[in-house]
């Protein structure tokens, strides 16, 4: 299925990824008690946030995140993927990521997913937040010529 | 099956689960997040199905949360309780929400494209570990001044 207005958009794939996406952060949370957010399991996998969540379960779970991946493309074909030439854009955003979720406690997936679910005012305030800014980037990002 | 391969099991399942999710939803490609964020451009809802289709099963996984008292595999859940909205929260929100908008990419879709485009994955990684490294450093010394 296809939206005419807008032809690029994958709504049924991305409507199922979402639905395997939800059902991966119920089975961390009913399983293991804790939030499947990638940013604070990357931390803790780098031994960089001093959690209670064992280094095991971090670890595991970052590893799972790739090799995931690589069961669909191995099962439906080779993934489209679209990335930015620029290695100067590739590392100021790996790096204001990395500072940001730190900061902000959280990404996409923890406030995204499992805080708005969940209700938590914090979670929605942090998610418009970074979506407005994210906007206002994507939008200078493309002023400057520098998108792709 | 003790306790620790409990866990373990969860956690890879989790990951996997999640991975494929990225994968198959097209979010392992930044072109496309960066177009669901360039709504004055070519706009792409794609991000908007697949946030929905996550919280709903999540908002059912908190329903079920809510019955129980203890998770499957540990004795007692680890929630934050936090609930304040303060400039830290903002603040990291912006930071992380310029960075997303810039690369095209979070956390979660920089792991899983490890195995797509590895070289420019990894490039994201290391810059997003460091990151993180110098807000520890620099939280370290805050509480330690």
């Amino acid at each position: 299925m296809t939206i005419t207005a807008f032809p690029h958009a994958m709504p049924i794939e991305g409507f199922i990824g979402g639905l395997l996406i939800g059902l991966s952060a119920a089975i961390m949370l009913l399983g293991s008690g804790r939030i499947a957010g990638v940013s604070g399991m990357a931390a803790r996998a780098f031994l960089l946030n001093k959690n209670e969540t064992p280094l095991s379960t971090a670890i595991l779970f970052i590893i799972g995140l790739p090799l995931g991946a690589h069961i669909i493309q191995w099962v439906n074909g080779p993934i489209e993927s679209h990335f930015t030439p620029s290695v100067i854009i590739l590392a100021t955003g790996g790096f204001l990521v990395g500072i940001g979720t730190r900061l902000g406690s959280g990404c996409t997936s923890g406030h995204g997913v499992c805080g708005i679910s969940r209700l938590s005012p914090r979670s929605i305030i942090a998610t418009i937040t970074f979506m407005i800014t994210g906007i206002i980037t994507v939008t200078f990002v493309d002023f400057m010529g520098w998108g792709w | 099956m003790g306790v620790v391969m409990k866990n373990a099991f969860i956690a890879l399942l989790s990951g996997l689960i999640f991975g494929a999710g990225l994968a198959l939803s097209g979010m392992a490609d930044p072109h496309r997040v960066r177009s669901f964020l360039n709504i004055f451009g070519d706009w792409d809802p794609t991000l908007a199905f697949v946030m929905g289709g996550a919280i709903i099963v999540m908002a059912l996984a908190w329903l079920i949360q809510k019955r129980i008292t203890k998770p499957f595999a540990t004795d007692s859940f680890l929630l934050t309780s936090t609930n304040n909205i303060d400039p830290k929260l903002i603040g990291g929100a912006s930071i992380f929400g310029m960075g997303w908008g810039l690369a095209g990419l979070c956390p979660g879709p920089a792991f899983a494209a490890l195995v797509i485009n590895p070289i420019e994955a990894l490039i994201f990684a290391i810059s997003l570990f460091a990151g993180m490294a110098a807000y520890a450093l620099i939280s370290h010394f805050r509480i330690g001044s």
